[in-house]
């Protein structure tokens, strides 16, 4: 049976448990909620958490644990000389995987019966009747293969029995217990608010973890590539010119036109961004009555909400053909092709103009309006106001708005891949086609390269690296916004 | 109120600067200033006292039409400014707030050096012919403002670094550098612990020589201190106007005996 019917019968022993426990601690005071020592309410909370925690906190554990414990068991068991030539353990392993989900999908769709599925041979058409229920394996079945997958299967069945009468356990445990302790007297109250501060770490444990797996994961290929590849090559070299596996060759993996590449067409986007974004903040929080502000500031954040994909075919399909009309071949002959440098920083600093106006807008409206009276009581106009008083006061927490939207920037892909091109070039040419560091972790990603080859780990270095950088931008532009902040509070 | 301080006064012989006439002020609906007529001397502080709420703050704010900044104010009425009418489409609003000086209630120094908080003023409004020029205004203003011996050698430390009197002190420095005509203070001593009062309140005595100082104040001792004229507002009216010795020892209407006397308020 599958797991989530196990999930709804701990749902609903949890819904009995709310009114049971409700019900007991109500009788235990005569039926008076008065003289509880908690509303009737938490009582019944607290044996549905009682029946929750454990059963989901064991079926957790024992999903994650279970396919990590059969599969090192099965595995030991594959001998050493079956594995061929030019394979590796965790292929075999991952056809063993598959087989048996055929044979558990075949069963289930009623093609097979359990007993047939365990007397299967590897002869015969075993290898079609699963291609038929949606399971391609490479290769002919080997017996070896089979017998694998029989114990996968075997072991799986099992772990999962043992599973239900764990989880069901414990679920009836925690009902118990906690049905037990109902009385008057218990301070369900606070159980209740300790079980709710416990969900909340384990919320915030689950995104500080994440980030964490996150960043071993990157550092560990990372490490990996610099096995294969030289790290002063990566570092310092000028030519990025990957070949693929097949076509032969030694590739060059230069970081150095990358980056150029994403620092050029960031600095194209903040050149658009910064004063616009600046201007319209100012206007905004400084002129605009209150009618026109609660117009334009939704208006201009609903720029943050469109997707990247869409900015990148605006600049593919619009700004690129735009320009090229303007600087091309007819006119000026600069641009040869939409895709470049300048088309790419243009549509992003549009797309980065609410970041700066908005997060502008809020720090010139923390600009305490003492400040400003100060200002106009001496006899300045409103401009002089914002130009010498306002700005100054708000400027390390526009440099920080400016610096977040830097590292948006750097990290921003869709865009550069539909408008700025693929070629990686060191060039200070804003005509000409660039690429930058996200755009070639895709192309470096996608596509039939080699998982373990120098020319795919990359990614991982370049992600690294990008991840240093935009890392180092946010923490010292926080460090700014917080530093300036304390002075005008 | 019996060890107040009342000092004989040398009212009474100056020329009229601000002569106001039915001013009404209105926010929205309220109707915050009812038909106020004073006429405020040369060379003189006049003080207005009044519970909170009862518009001795706007009615300050209306001299040097602070009050244009709030959307919702409407001001009519006659407000003259050596016989200019300050609410005339030719008087710009920003000359005028050069002329007619502001000290705010809380401290309030531009997050810029000591110096360039003085130097504001005389900047914008082009006072200095040279940087000599320019330093000569700073130091005046901050003598006159009491606060040079203490900062001389820190101009270029930030004016917000100062304890709070001296920053008030910064302030008042700040607003006579423009070379004001009169000095309009909002409670400026209210943020302040005694000392630092008792050394805004010898300033707005010296100030005097000088200015024309107008100081709204809750506190009535202090209007005694510093004031020669004292107007009473209660709830937009005003009640009573006359010389400070006279409003605190006799006063004509029963409302200000009762709000002197701690008994309304």
């Amino acid at each position: 049976m599958p797991v989530y019917w196990l999930i709804l019968i701990v749902l609903g022993l949890a819904a009995i448990g709310y009114v049971a426990g409700r019900g007991r601690a109500i009788a235990s005071n005569g039926g008076d909620p008065r003289g509880l020592h908690s509303l009737p309410s938490f009582y019944g909370h607290n044996v549905a958490l009682s029946v929750m925690t454990p059963a989901f906190g064991l079926l957790i554990v024992w999903l994650i644990a279970q396919p990590i414990l059969i599969d090192l068991s099965v595995s030991a068991d594959i001998p050493d000389s079956a594995i061929a030539e030019g394979q590796n353990r965790s292929l075999v392993m991952s056809d063993v995987r598959r087989l048996a989900d055929g044979l558990d999908l075949m069963v289930q769709d009623g093609t097979i019966t359990e007993a047939d599925a365990q007397s299967a041979t590897a002869d015969g058409d075993l290898r079609d009747r699963l291609a038929d229920v949606g399971v391609a394996l490479g290769s002919d079945i080997q017996a070896y293969v089979l017998d694998a997958a029989q114990t996968y299967r075997g072991m799986a069945s099992t772990g999962s029995l043992f599973m239900w009468g764990a989880v069901l356990l414990a679920a009836i445990a925690g009902f118990g217990i906690s049905y037990a302790k109902t009385n008057k007297d218990f301070r369900a109250r606070n159980t209740v608010e300790q079980g709710i501060t416990v969900l909340l770490i384990g919320a915030a444990c689950i995104a500080i973890l994440t980030t964490i797996g996150i960043l071993f994961s990157l550092i560990a290929n990372t490490f990996e590539f610099f096995r294969l590849y030289n790290i002063t090559d990566f570092f310092f070299g000028t030519v990025w010119n990957p070949s693929f596996s097949g076509r032969g060759g030694a590739s060059e993996l230069g970081i150095l036109p990358l980056l150029w590449g994403t620092f050029y067409i960031s600095l194209v986007a903040l050149l658009v961004a910064v004063p616009i974004g600046l201007f319209a903040a100012i206007y905004l929080s400084e002129y605009a009555t209150p009618r026109v502000r609660s117009i334009a500031k939704p208006m201009l954040e609903v720029l943050a909400g469109i997707p990247t994909i869409v900015y990148g075919l605006f600049a593919l399909l619009t700004v690129g053909p735009f320009l090229v009309s303007v600087f091309g071949k007819d006119t000026v002959g600069w641009m040869s092709g939409g895709t470049a440098v300048i088309t790419a920083g243009l549509v992003m600093g549009v797309m980065l103009i609410p970041f700066v106006s908005s997060l502008s807008d809020d720090i010139i409206n923390a600009v305490p309006q003492a400040m400003r009276d100060g200002s106009y009581g001496l006899g300045a106009t409103q401009s002089e106001t914002i130009r010498q008083v306002v700005l100054p006061a708000a400027l390390p927490g526009i440099v920080g708005a400016i610096l977040l939207a830097a590292s948006r920037a750097i990290g921003e892909t869709m865009i550069v891949v539909l408008g700025a091109g693929a070629a990686a070039k060191l060039s200070l040419n804003p005509f000409e086609a660039m690429t930058t560091v996200t755009a070639k972790i895709v192309s470096q990603l996608t596509g039939d390269s080699d998982f373990a080859s120098p020319e795919a780990l990359v990614a991982f270095a370049l992600g690294t690296t990008l991840f240093v950088i935009t890392l180092g931008l946010n923490v010292f532009a926080l460090y700014i916004v917080r530093k300036y902040r304390e002075q005008y509070e | 109120m019996n060890d107040m301080r009342i000092i004989q006064r040398t009212a009474g012989m100056n020329d009229i600067k601000i002569h106001a006439k039915g001013v009404d002020v209105f926010y929205g609906d309220n109707h915050a200033i009812k038909d106020v007529s004073v006429d405020i001397e040369d060379k003189t502080v006049t003080a207005f006292i009044g519970p909170s709420g009862c518009g001795k703050s706007t009615f300050l704010r209306c001299l040097n039409r602070m009050n244009d900044t709030i959307d919702i104010c409407r001001v009519t009425g006659d407000i003259r400014l050596d016989d200019e009418d300050i609410y005339d489409k030719a008087v710009d609003p920003v000359q005028l707030r050069a002329k007619v000086g502001m000290v705010f209630q809380k401290p309030n120094p531009f997050p810029k050096s000591i110096y360039d908080n003085v130097a504001y003023g005389p900047r914008i409004h082009g006072l200095a012919r040279n940087k000599a020029d320019l330093d000569e205004i700073v130091e005046k203003s901050l003598r006159r403002g009491a606060i040079w011996d203490e900062v001389k050698d820190r101009l270029d430390a930030p004016g917000t670094g100062l304890s709070g009197g001296q920053q008030q002190r910064l302030c008042i420095a700040r607003a006579v550098a423009t070379a004001p005509e009169v000095l309009l203070m909002d409670e400026p001593c209210s943020a302040l612990d005694p000392i630092a009062t008792a050394q805004v309140e010898e300033l707005i005595d010296e100030l005097r020589q000088n200015y024309s100082v107008v100081i709204v104040t809750h506190s009535m001792q202090q209007a005694a201190r510093v004031s020669q004229k004292t107007a009473f507002f209660h709830l937009g009216d005003l009640v009573e106007y006359g010389e400070t010795g006279k409003i605190f020892t006799n006063p004509d209407d029963s409302r200000t005996e009762s709000y002197i006397t701690g008994r309304i308020g």
